[in-house]
């Protein structure tokens, strides 16, 4: 058989994504709801087919069972290729070494092989934890005309906040002169994306030569390695909408965008759509007594209640007289009649019993991640269980089927953490 | 399973009036976000049929963007699957179908080099979730020749444009009256048949050579003293949408709870195409009551009572009531539209008015659209 594929793309999904608390208890951080129906790796790989990039090897370590199931033999995606398509690379058992990803470049060196078999002159490398849509095959363009070894797409930030990235300095053909890890006194404003492209030969080389470095990691170790050998590096400057949202606070935010009258990052246009597994087809119901602004929704929700300023997944219902607002509720959650929800993010399968309120009360600090769980919000983990009547505060974490008896007077004080099943983030 | 499947999917119906100008029935939108023809297709997959025959003809163009991929309803395989057949010329035919027993008679081969016993034949312009292996286990136990699924309607019912029949004790059926001017029996065939593949293709053989080309005539009514045919009843949710009003009330009704919970929340599921759209946005100054709507609509105004389906824009101001809008349509500020059903990818401009005085209104706008 003959292969040849210009370019193919590895897609890092391993990793946890601590910092999204109990949304990645159970799932990696790829794997995590989006925007009502999506997962936010439907974003890199709905980019890599409209792009062109037919091959796609995801990358996966921590729990990974949510991520197998959604991106399946990548149908969703048009990435179900008799030649290529996307792989899902675990981690595997050697006959000596073997261990875990112990770093993104570390998980690529370990597939090699996956790489070679596709003879690619080119390979992208990719993170499954951004909101963005961007054309990788212009950047491949830029790479080829600059004859680059590496290109990196960076972003302009603002000067003050250019200290919490990993800066390129760039001369005035875009040519990478030095760069910089979260500087204190920043030189330039380009942060880097966590996007390379790699001409195959200098990453494959690169690998091997730095194979024995512990926790062989992208940005430390093999884009200086590149450099230091005189590679050429380059910096793909993006303009477009790119969002990390590794926080709770940023995910939180990137969500509420999107009901924006025109948000700054549209699922609606024709061109570049996203692409997602879906669940159903089913249409949404309001009832009689409903009312709804603000707020985008999944399919097959059920709406007898009030919604504003929400983003709402798939198969949620709310009940009668409940009413929510400034809230992402996930797939499959249900909201019991009469209850009041504000900037609650309920991850999937949450049930909240009848006339519970959440998100009322002042504004402490949570008792165990207050770095975490923040901003007044109230986060409810997969399959939480609320009871009926009870009252709970800002800056709260509740995790697994909690009873009335977790609740003295009914009631749960703000920055209060409630854990049932599963550890503590 | 021991069938074969054929979805009887080239008619087009007078009753339909403009909806049928650009497409066959069996490709109508139905309950926001599917086609008529998911309904068999689905039943037939969860029927674990193997190899389904899609017959086609009128304006097929649509329903053939439908079933371009046949994945949804897992029929993309390499044994048995989904097979399209359309009227195609040669030598030896140059005929269109002349009727639903000339369309399986054209195709024959299909059957013939078959080598499941029975085959299950159901038309594509119906609302239901069927297992046909009951129905088949019925045929089996009767010792049927030909086994017909029937539904007894209620005395009100109009059953003048369906086949109506009369059943003994047993369930052997004793009449079938086609379509009657006057009705004598409220119990109806639902255009849902099985029968045995070798009897089929005999069947069909015979009746093309006395040029005899319709299922329900030549075959059903012809051979009913003949052969053992039965009937097999119905007793859940049906509804053929081959008239603007049945159309209507069969998407009206899916505003009702039980009938949402039968067809969304009970399994088996029905699937269709994915269509990859967006999740519905919702602005200010939205009022919804008592409707359905579909992936990929952005609202704006008022909307009571109603279906929309997907990619539907509904503008400021707006007030649509009692009325079903299908596929991509945009409607512009300060609309009102009440007991209408609005054909797809129309454009109404911003300021109009549309209302159903004496039934439903069939609006079909092709104004020009600005897109950002």
């Amino acid at each position: 058989m003959i292969v040849k594929k210009e370019m193919i793309a590895m897609l890092l999904a391993g990793g946890q994504g601590s910092r999204l608390g109990i949304l990645t208890s159970n799932m990696a951080k790829p794997a995590v709801s989006f925007g009502g129906k999506y997962r936010i790796i439907d974003f890199p790989l709905s980019n890599c087919i409209n792009s062109g990039v037919d091959t796609v090897g995801v990358l996966t370590q921590y729990m990974p069972l949510r991520l197998n199931t959604h991106v399946g033999i990548g149908i969703p995606w048009d990435l179900d290729k008799n030649v290529g398509g996307v792989s899902v690379l675990s981690p595997y058992e050697q006959i000596s070494h073997t261990e875990w990803y112990t770093g993104t470049a570390n998980a690529i060196y370990q597939n090699l092989a996956y790489m070679e078999s596709f003879n690619p002159d080119y390979v992208l490398i990719l993170s499954g934890d951004h909101i963005y849509k961007m054309d990788y095959e212009a950047m491949l363009d830029f790479h080829k005309e600059n004859n680059a070894d590496v290109t990196i797409a960076v972003m302009p930030v603002p000067m003050e906040e250019a200290s919490r990235f990993g800066i390129m300095i760039t001369d005035e053909d875009k040519k990478i002169v030095d760069f910089e890890e979260k500087p204190a006194h920043p030189r330039s404003n380009l942060a880097s994306m966590g996007i390379y492209i790699f001409n195959w030969k200098v990453l494959k080389d690169s690998l091997i030569s730095n194979k024995e470095q512990p926790n062989l990691d992208f940005g430390k170790h093999i884009i200086p390695y590149c450099r230091d050998n005189g590679s050429p590096l380059y910096a793909y400057e993006f303009n477009g909408y790119w969002k990390d949202v590794g926080t709770l606070t940023s995910y939180w935010e990137a969500n509420m965008e999107l009901i924006d009258i025109v948000p700054e990052f549209n699922l609606y246009e024709e061109y570049w759509k996203i692409y997602t597994k879906s669940t159903s087809n089913v249409p949404q119901y309001f009832g009689p007594e409903s009312a709804v602004e603000r707020t985008i929704i999944g399919e097959g929700t059920e709406i007898f209640g009030r919604v504003y300023n929400s983003v709402i997944g798939c198969d949620v219902t709310i009940e009668r007289g409940a009413e929510v607002r400034d809230s992402i509720l996930m797939n499959g959650t249900h909201v019991g009649a009469g209850c009041r929800l504000h900037k609650v993010i309920a991850a999937e399968n949450v049930t909240i019993g009848e006339g519970a309120a959440l998100g009322e009360g002042y504004d402490i600090p949570n008792d165990t991640r207050p770095d975490i769980y923040r901003e007044g919000i109230v986060t409810l983990g997969e399959g939480t269980v609320v009871p009926k009547g009870v009252s709970i505060g800002k800056n709260v974490m509740i995790s697994g089927e909690t009873t009335p008896e977790d609740y003295p007077g009914s009631r749960l004080e703000s920055g209060r953490t409630l854990v049932k099943e599963g550890d503590v983030q | 399973m021991r069938a074969v499947g054929v979805i009887l999917a080239g008619g087009n119906s007078r009753r339909m009036k403009e909806l049928s100008r650009k497409r066959a029935v069996c490709a109508m939108p139905v309950a926001g976000s599917y086609r008529s023809i998911d309904f068999a297709l689905s039943n037939m997959e969860h029927s674990r049929i193997q190899k389904v025959a899609v017959l086609t003809q009128y304006n097929s163009r649509s329903l053939n963007e439908h079933l371009a991929s046949s994945k949804w309803w897992d029929f993309g395989r390499k044994q048995g699957g989904m097979f399209l057949f359309t009227p195609s010329f040669a030598d030896a035919n140059s005929q269109w179908y002349r009727g639903t027993a000339d369309a399986i008679a054209q195709n024959i081969g299909f059957l013939k080099t078959s080598h499941e016993p029975y085959v299950v034949i159901a038309s594509g312009d119906c609302v239901y979730k069927m297992d046909y292996n009951e129905v088949l286990e019925y045929h089996v136990a009767k010792r049927a020749d030909i086994t017909v699924v029937v539904k007894e309607m209620p005395e009100s019912f109009n059953v003048e444009r369906y086949g109506t029949v009369q059943m003994d004790a047993d369930g052997r059926i004793q009449e079938f009256v086609e379509k009657p001017v006057v009705a004598q029996y409220s119990t109806i065939s639902c255009g849902i048949y099985v029968i045995r593949r070798r009897l089929l293709i005999e069947l069909l053989e015979k009746s093309m050579e006395e040029n005899r080309y319709d299922l329900v005539q030549d075959i059903l009514i012809r051979y009913r003293g003949l052969k053992k045919i039965y009937g097999y009843k119905l007793h859940n949710y049906w509804s053929n949408i081959a008239t603007v009003e049945d159309y209507y009330r069969t998407n009206m009704d899916f505003l009702n709870p039980e009938i949402r919970d039968y067809f969304f929340k009970q399994y088996p599921e029905v699937h269709s195409k994915v269509a990859d759209l967006p999740p519905a946005k919702y602005n200010v100054g939205v009022h919804i009551r008592n409707s359905l709507l579909s992936s990929g609509c952005i609202v704006n105004g008022t909307v009571e009572n109603s279906v929309l389906f997907q990619q539907v824009y509904v503008g400021n101001n707006c007030v649509i009531r009692n009325s079903l809008i299908l596929n991509d349509v945009y409607i512009g500020d300060n609309t009102i539209i009440e007991n209408c059903v609005v054909e797809s990818g129309g454009t109404i401009q911003a300021n109009s008015c549309y209302k159903g005085e004496n039934g439903i209104r069939i609006v079909v706008e092709k104004g020009e659209r600005y897109t950002i």
